[in-house]
């Protein structure tokens, strides 16, 4: 049998109290932190299982965005002539993609993520909230890819970056925060209420309307209009992605402050949600 | 330092009825359930009792550091409960309990494997999952791979192993955890006799090198064998608490069902049985009735009856008879008999009635627990209770009864003696 020593009884052993949580319960950020190795271990895991038995393997995190690209290039450009602020087309629509899907791949996969993993919430401990941070955080690997293959467009293109290049991890990390909030609620809710599940799809293609993927914020008027459509905080990560990268469109204004702020709310009220469901989690899943 | 590995003090898991059956519900019925809930509330009616049922109440106990504690009740009786309170799988409704230590678990080999990676990504991950630090599983993943003895296939997708490897590798895993306080739920334990054996064996090791042991399990003798001492489970309570033999008797003699006949109405593994609902089981005596006590020297009936709700193919229904310790003493099935097996390929839909002799001078006097099965051979086990219902044999007038002397073991079969004068 092994050999490794029992406890030493020199070491007093970590005491866990079992008691019904109370209110609120806080974030236990600190529970979260001592799980990091296995909060790092359902990343790999998510990155390494996502193109296993796939023909392309990885090359889909790359065709997914292109292919979504040359089909609004084709309606949107090419048939209803949307101006793309005197952008390639292709380029237009692939810098705005790429934090869009860094969002939606997010949303939707944290959205099941833990009826997916209902085998391991009724069978171990560990602080739930790993389950669907890990499927939101598993989408910046094929971000990364995309992202090179749009360097390798703007050079085509013969497009410069711009100074603002730096700013441009600010956007996709509003754009995880915002997943993570939105996920949070979901996942949580689709516990108890498998309706979620199908209503996600709608709530993710209805979001992306509502933000200047498929089309520049210029289209939207000025006045009132512009303040509801800014506090979509992906309108923001949008719009702002592609400022940083080519330089078209404003730069963050007071509006940003906005979506930061509304992304915030989405993630803390998630957090208070998820919670407060997860201490019925393993009955109910 | 005081010496409690885990303290357990007025513990209470309130479960809502629904919850457990249904799973989980649509929107729809939490909308309907809310607006009933308001009519309700109008009404002034408080619907907090209603529908809910504690699956354990007010358990208070202590384990100390190093002892191996048994938990035995009835299905249902809140021992998995206990541990999934324990384990912080689920949250407690009332009381609280102290653990001293890093909990680990046998009842969670396997969990997180992921067909997809191969062996050594498997282990990487599950050991993780299970809590432990990454220095720690690269410490000693040689141990565990020569453990599962799967090196060959360590590269290979786990879902390319044969089921043995793949429980071997898992359990392998499990048991370099090295927990402070191990937890043990027999009863939810996968896997062959083989595969248990070494569950038990682990556990046993585990128990010796001094550290905690919280052992569930519905194997009286391994429960008799492997702890000092045992708590009694019965509707959420805890009845009972002593020296393991005098629980497992006491057990034994007063925890199950009533004398002479089982019936499952409202039991909820019936649910999940179908289309073989089972209805009862009974002992018969002599004359036909249904009874807690046999005579040893007469014949008795036991059968099972039960309805299908279609029919079913090469459905077979039988018996499991234990000692009172859990021992096995036979299995038998009503399709036994090739021929008979043969003729009722198709069971037709309706009740029916299995019903077998045990012949007279067989059992030893004593207590003897039966169980049911219900199951067509490598397609579907529909339905089983191991601890059904017991009975009492009584001896009077057995084989040899003329010398008041106790026999050891299950059987006193009346055997054929020839006995000659020997020529040489």
């Amino acid at each position: 049998m092994t050999t490794a020593a029992a406890a030493s009884p020199l070491i007093e052993p970590e005491v866990t109290l079992i008691r019904p949580s109370r209110g609120w319960g806080g974030f236990n950020l600190r529970e979260l932190w001592r799980y990091r190795e296995l909060i790092y271990f359902l990343i790999w895991r998510d990155i390494k299982v996502r193109y296993k038995q796939t023909v392309l393997g990885a090359a889909w995190a790359v065709l997914k965005p292109l292919m979504t690209m040359v089909i609004f290039a084709v309606i949107f450009g090419g048939l209803a002539r949307i101006p793309t602020d005197e952008i390639p087309p292709p380029l237009f629509y692939f810098a705005g993609l790429i934090p869009w899907l860094l969002f939606q791949d997010g949303v939707s996969k944290a959205g099941t993520s833990l009826v997916s993993s209902g085998h391991l919430v009724t069978k171990v401990y560990f602080p739930r909230m790993a389950i669907p941070l890990a499927s939101v955080v598993s989408g910046v690997v094929d971000t990364g890819l995309s992202f090179l293959v749009l360097l390798g467009m703007m050079a085509y293109f013969g497009v410069r970056a711009t100074a603002a290049l730096w700013t441009l991890p600010l956007f996709l990390l509003l754009a995880l925060v915002t997943a993570l909030g939105v996920g949070l609620w979901l996942s949580a809710m689709n516990v108890t209420y498998r309706d979620i599940g199908y209503i996600t799809p709608f709530l993710v293609q209805i979001w992306m309307y509502a933000s200047p993927v498929a089309y520049s914020t210029t289209l939207i008027p000025e006045g009132p209009w512009r303040v509801v459509y800014g506090l979509n905080p992906m309108a923001g990560v949008v719009q702002g992605f592609r400022w940083a990268l080519l330089g078209v469109g404003s730069p963050p204004s007071a509006l940003m402050a906005a979506s930061v702020a509304i992304a915030a709310v989405l993630l803390i009220s998630g957090a208070v949600y998820f919670r407060r469901a997860e201490r019925t989690f393993a009955d109910v899943v | 330092m005081d010496n409690v590995a885990i303290r357990v003090q007025d513990l209470g898991k309130l479960y809502r009825i629904g919850q457990t059956v249904r799973r989980y519900r649509t929107l729809r019925d939490a909308l309907t359930e809310t607006a009933l809930g308001a009519a309700r509330r109008l009404r002034g009616r408080g619907g907090e009792s209603q529908g809910s049922i504690w699956a354990l109440r007010q358990a208070t106990f202590d384990v100390g550091r190093g002892q191996v504690l048994g938990v035995i009740g009835r299905n249902g009786a809140g021992k998995s409960t206990l541990l999934k309170l324990l384990s912080r799988i689920t949250e407690p409704t009332e009381g609280q309990a102290e653990i001293h230590g890093r909990v680990g678990s046998l009842l969670e080999v396997g969990t997180g494997f992921h067909p997809e990676l191969t062996g050594r990504e498997n282990i990487y991950l599950n050991g993780a999952i299970l809590g432990m630090r990454r220095v720690e599983i690269e410490g000693k993943f040689d141990e565990i791979v020569a453990f599962s003895e799967v090196e060959k296939f360590i590269d290979t997708p786990v879902k390319r192993y044969s089921s043995g490897m793949y429980l071997r590798l898992a359990f392998a895993v499990a048991a370099h955890l090295e927990p402070e306080i191990l937890l043990v739920d027999e009863v939810l334990a996968v896997g062959d006799a083989e595969f248990q054996r070494k569950c038990l064996g682990k556990m046993s090791a585990v128990a010796q090198e001094g550290r905690t042991v919280l052992f569930v399990s519905h194997n009286m003798s391994a429960v008799v064998r492997l702890t000092e001492e045992t708590i009694v489970i019965d509707r959420g309570r805890i009845v009972m608490r002593a020296p393991s033999a005098e629980a497992v008797d006491y057990y034994m003699t007063s925890g199950l069902g009533q004398e002479g006949e089982r019936v499952w109405e409202g039991d909820d593994r019936v649910a999940a049985a179908g289309p073989f609902h089972p209805l009862a089981l009974r002992v018969l005596d002599g004359q036909g009735r249904a009874s807690g006590q046999v005579a040893s020297t007469q014949p008795f009936d036991v059968e099972v009856e039960y309805r299908l709700d279609q029919e079913v193919a090469g459905l077979r229904v039988g018996l499991y008879l234990l000692t009172s310790r859990g021992e096995p003493v036979f299995t038998s099935f009503d399709t036994d008999d090739a021929r008979a097996f043969e003729r009722l390929r198709q069971r037709a839909a309706g009740r029916h009635v299995s019903r077998c002799r045990i012949p007279a001078d067989l059992l030893n006097e004593g207590r003897f627990v039966l169980g049911v099965n219900a199951s067509s051979y490598r397609v579907r086990s529909y339905f089983t209770d191991e601890h059904a219902l017991t009975f009492t044999v009584d001896g009077t007038g057995a084989p040899g009864s003329h010398w008041p002397e106790h026999r050891a073991g299950p059987l006193r079969p009346a055997l054929e003696w020839h006995i000659e004068e020997s020529r040489r």
